[in-house]
């Protein structure tokens, strides 16, 4: 046994004993906790299995943002806990255990009967690479062979941030999102707040814009920007801009927008929707990735700071 | 090969905690957390038949990996969405449990500013 | 000369896993907030920054040896503010009590 096959071993421990933790702890708080550093662990993983676009998204979005967006909550919900609905019977315990069991005995059985030979895509990716002039494979299927998916997940988040803000209340329509934070003007978190976003922005954008060529991409560098921006308002250095104004509006159409000009432009130009001229590829790619990134920090932002509160004065 | 193997195992197991986490646990916050535990896991399932379809000098295939990318993303938008559901409910209600009761009129917006 | 390379980064990366260890053990065992800090931050500092000497001879260019070290600033000045928040917070839990 090799000393990388104990280290996966090793390590896939470690994520599954958190993993029954966080399912088993008492405590919200705690289980918020284990969560986030299940997160972390399995973007080791990712990175185990060769996949580091993904580890990076994992780290940023599912670790990162999410154990924010997880801790907050556990935070507000705190006065919630005493008055916990009562735990399930013994008789809903054992058949949920039993199907929890039964599925994942058949999902480890048909991992481990996996054929030898398997259809794989990446010889075809990189066949075509030409097509953009890009390097990073997974960027090139992102942006240019599955287009269609990307464009529509940037509708789906926006989809997402219309369902956020659609709970606030009356009085406050169109308001704040979240509280107004305040914190010691002389103290640590303001300090990092204004020595962090500065070095913060250019690690985003550089991850942005190394992932045509190397691991990286608008995901990771938009969750990065984000967490800046979202780092600057916890530190109430800003507040949390109203939900009506207009530009904040248009940035977050922006991404999508412009994916959809693009890929009309391509029906009409081209020869199908979505289609770019490889000579003009590389550039159009990257003007569309430029608006996503901007839709994506402001997105991810604002799902975090949650619906409005405040009314704009 | 089996390096890949002990993570599909481990996927599989984690498919299976989130899910009974979802059932057995009464707290809505607890069950969001379950469900992206096995959210987490269906996508290193994802991740693990991308690296057998290792080739052409790609460590891994480029396709997974790049549905997995879109899925870790809306999953967060969709975790953000049912916590900001959550919030209003404790808001409006009082408490988070999902009881069958209509919710006491105890709660109340708070004033806006 | 790759031998040498190998045995530094070796040696200072298993003497930054004994203080993670060692950091690891604290926050396990000690009573309370404030000391569980003082463990962790014997993690961040030391093992994180012998982690990194060790790496530094493997990195093949200037630009990665830069971006190691600017890793290892950026997880000193987030874990010490983190660890000064969570102090300030536990003193104040302590003093309302």
């Amino acid at each position: 046994m090799s000393i990388a096959a104990v280290f996966e071993i090793l390590l896939a421990a470690v994520v599954l004993g958190l993993g029954i933790w966080t399912i088993a702890v008492r405590e919200t708080y705690s289980a918020t906790v284990g969560f986030v550093a299940y997160g972390l662990l399995v973007a080791l993983i990712w990175v185990r299995l060769d996949a580091v676009d993904v580890a990076l998204t994992e780290a940023a979005i599912g670790g990162g943002l999410g154990g924010v967006l997880l801790l907050s909550a556990a935070a507000r919900l705190r006065d919630a806990e005493p008055m916990a609905a009562e735990a399930p019977g013994k008789v809903t315990r054992a058949s949920a255990a039993a199907l929890s069991v039964l599925i994942a005995a058949t999902l480890a059985g048909a991992v481990l009967h996996l054929p030898d030979s398997t259809p794989t895509l990446a010889p075809t990716v990189v066949a075509n690479a030409w097509a953009t002039g890009l390097a990073n494979p997974v960027t090139n299927v992102l942006m240019a062979f599955r287009a269609m998916d990307t464009m529509l997940e940037k509708v789906v988040l926006l989809l997402a941030i219309i369902g956020v803000w659609s709970l606030a209340p009356d009085n406050a329509w169109g308001g704040h999102p979240g509280p107004r934070h305040q914190a010691d003007p002389d103290g640590v978190l303001v300090f990092l707040a204004r020595l962090l976003p500065p070095i913060g922005i250019v690690v985003g954008i550089y991850i942005f814009w190394t992932g045509a060529n190397h691991p990286g991409g608008a995901f990771q560098g938009g969750a990065i920007l984000a967490s800046m921006w979202l780092l600057a308002i916890m530190a109430g250095l800003t507040d949390t801009p109203p939900v009506r104004r207009r530009w904040l509006r248009f940035i977050l159409v922006a991404g999508p927008g412009l994916f959809l000009v693009v890929g009309l432009g391509g029906l009409w130009f081209g020869a199908a929707f979505l289609a770019y001229p490889p000579a003009q590829a590389k550039p159009l790619i990257l003007g569309i990735e430029v608006a996503m990134i901007l839709t994506i920090a402001a997105t991810l932002g604002l799902l975090l700071t949650g619906a409005p509160e405040r009314s704009v004065k | 090969m089996s390096g890949v193997t002990v993570f599909g195992v481990c996927a599989a197991v984690a498919v299976g905690l989130g899910l009974y986490g979802l059932i057995t646990n009464p707290q809505p916050l607890r069950k969001i957390i379950a469900f992206n535990l096995l959210g987490s896991g269906v996508f290193l399932l994802f991740g693990v038949v991308g690296r057998r379809g290792a080739a052409s000098g790609v460590g891994n295939d480029p396709v997974p990996q790049a549905l997995v990318i879109t899925g870790v993303v809306v999953a967060f938008s969709a975790t953000a969405l049912a916590i900001a559901l959550l919030l209003r409910l404790f808001q409006k209600a009082g408490s988070t449990t999902l009881s069958n009761g209509p919710p006491p009129s105890a709660g109340s917006d708070p004033p806006g500013g | 000369m790759s031998l040498a390379r190998d045995i530094i980064t070796i040696a200072a990366v298993s003497a930054g896993a004994f203080f993670f260890l060692a950091g690891t053990v604290g926050l396990l065992r000690f009573p309370d907030t404030l000391t569980r800090l003082h463990a962790l931050t014997k993690a961040d500092n030391l093992g994180l920054g012998l982690v990194v000497l060790g790496l530094l001879p493997q990195a093949g260019t200037l630009r990665d040896g830069l971006k190691l070290i600017s890793i290892w600033l950026l997880g000193l000045l987030a874990g010490a503010t983190v660890s000064q928040l969570i102090a300030r917070t536990a003193r104040q839990g302590e003093t309302t009590r």
